[in-house]
Parts: structure tokens; sequence; C-alpha cells
């Protein structure tokens, strides 16, 4: 009981990075810079799959998306459109890890996700 | 005496709140405390469904194949794991209706929900606007809150004049 009163009062988000910080993480990682023609592309792609990253965040992903099989509503993923996103690295981590185990089959390689953020870090109002 | 009795009214008013879910909403309704894990990591994709809705063994079984939740990966680190757990199996549905693990745990195939939507056509559940059963706050107004109620409810967009004519009954 002790910990679930604790877990309340803890912040939702940690506000511990940005997207900027989080690209030239995935760019160091990769050797090399995230490029945002290939993240458009790779965002739009369905790998062969069922379902691409736009299929739930909107092609562009800078209004609300909605879930693939649910339909729930999904908050606007470019940081343009929701100044939210991406400040709290383990739910960046997060999220990478199991959309990219939805829509590939398999997580994400540094490069290509520096790519995507490069992307969704272009997409700037006015939309 | 004067000092017992704000207690004795307490422990009444308690016990009488403890019993209001199961006569307003058949037990359906979300417990008071929802710990903000479970809005943030269930609630994300779809509806947080309120734990009663399932029987613990179902829940057991959900919160042990996240990985592979139906279609998506779902994933926890294990302390919110854990304590999403604990939680749903203290609140997991115990009264009669409930009981029943439905066919792969889906609360959209409970006999209880069936019946409650036998109404509607196949085709409803097929709409742009509704896209899946499990998509409750289409219609139910007061779904994230754990409210059912028919005086919640909103037609979903797209109802044919037949379709819009059965609603009402």
């Amino acid at each position: 009981m002790a910990a679930l009163a604790c877990s309340l009062c803890l912040p939702a988000h940690a506000a511990d990075t940005s997207i900027a910080q989080q690209l030239s993480h995935w760019s160091t990682q990769a050797g090399q810079p995230g490029n945002a023609q290939r993240g458009q592309a790779f965002f739009n792609n369905r790998h062969g799959g069922e379902w691409s990253c736009s299929s739930c965040h909107g092609t562009p992903p800078t209004g609300a998306g909605r879930h693939a099989s649910t339909g729930k509503a999904i908050d606007p993923l470019a940081p343009g459109a929701n100044p939210r996103t991406f400040t709290d690295s383990a739910r960046v981590e997060k999220w990478f890890r199991r959309n990219c185990k939805d829509v590939l089959a398999r997580e994400c390689s540094p490069a290509e996700k520096a790519d995507v953020l490069a992307y969704l870090a272009s997409l700037k109002p006015p939309f | 005496m004067n000092a017992l009795l704000p207690r004795t009214l307490l422990a009444a008013s308690l016990a009488l709140g403890a019993m209001l879910p199961a006569l307003a909403d058949g037990g359906r309704a979300m417990p008071r405390s929802v710990p903000p894990a479970y809005t943030q990591e269930c609630a994300s994709c779809h509806v947080a469904y309120s734990p009663s809705m399932l029987p613990a063994r179902s829940w057991q079984r959900v919160m042990s194949g996240l990985e592979r939740h139906y279609g998506t990966d779902a994933s926890l680190d294990a302390a919110t794991l854990q304590q999403l757990s604990t939680w749903l199996q203290s609140y997991a549905g115990t009264y009669k209706r409930v009981a029943e693990e439905p066919p792969q745990d889906r609360i959209t195939r409970s006999a209880w929900f069936e019946r409650k939507h036998r109404k509607v056509e196949p085709a409803v559940w097929q709409l742009p606007s509704v896209k899946s059963a499990a998509n409750c706050a289409t219609c139910h107004t007061g779904a994230e809150q754990g409210r059912f109620s028919d005086d919640d409810l909103r037609m979903p967009a797209g109802l044919s004049a037949r379709q819009r004519q059965a609603w009402a009954d």
C-alpha cells in the first residue's frame, strides 16, 4: 500500500531529455547524422507487415493520431505540434521498443531512430 | 460518546461507499484509486478498462503475456508490471457474471458483453467511427470513468437510418 501511495506522487513526465538530445544520442551511436528524408520514408513504410508508424500516428504526424486496432485517440507525435513528446528518455525508449516490434517485428537500429527523429524535428508549424 | 459518533458514521459511509459501485453499475465501475501507470501504460492504446470487467485468472494471463498483447507489444518494466498486476488482481471481477473467463481473455467475448450488445449489428462494429468492439468510448461517453449507463450513450457517426431507429429500442 505504501508503494502504491508513493507511486501516486511521482510526476508523469521526468522531462530529462529533448528531441535534439535524443537525435544527437542516436546519431552518435549510428556514426552518421539522422536524415529527415530517410526518416519520412521509414515512417510511412509498412516494412512488409500490416502497419506503418503512420497507421497510428497519421501522415504527417502533426495532428492527433488514432490507434489502428482500438481507435483510441493518440496525442500528436511531432514535437512542433506537441511539446511534451520526446521529453522523457525512459518513455522514448519504451515506445520505440514496443512500436518497432509492432511495425517491423524487431527493435529499431540507432540509425533508424535518428532518421525518424530528424524527420519529426523537421515538422514545424504552420502545418 | 460524542467522539465515537463521527467514527461510526465514517465506518458506515465507508461500508456504503464500498457497496455503491456494485449497486450503481453491476460492479463494473472503476475503482476510485487508479494508479497513474495504469492510465499511462494501458490507456495510451485503449480505454482504461475497469479491473472488474475480467476475472482474476484472465488478468493474470493478460499481464503475463504483454509482449504479445492482442497483436501488439505492450511490455512493461518489472516494477510497473508488478504494481499493475497487484492492483488488477485486487479489483478483478468476482461477482457471478464476470467470474467466467471469456475466450482469449477478451472483455468483448464475455457472455455479459455479448448479451448487452446483442442488438448491435456486426456492420456497426466495422464503422470507421467505431473500428472495434474494444473502442467503448465511441458510444459510451463515460467509459474512461467506468460509467456505462444507458444515459451516457452517444450514437456513433455513420449509422444507417434503420440502425439509428434500432438505437432507440
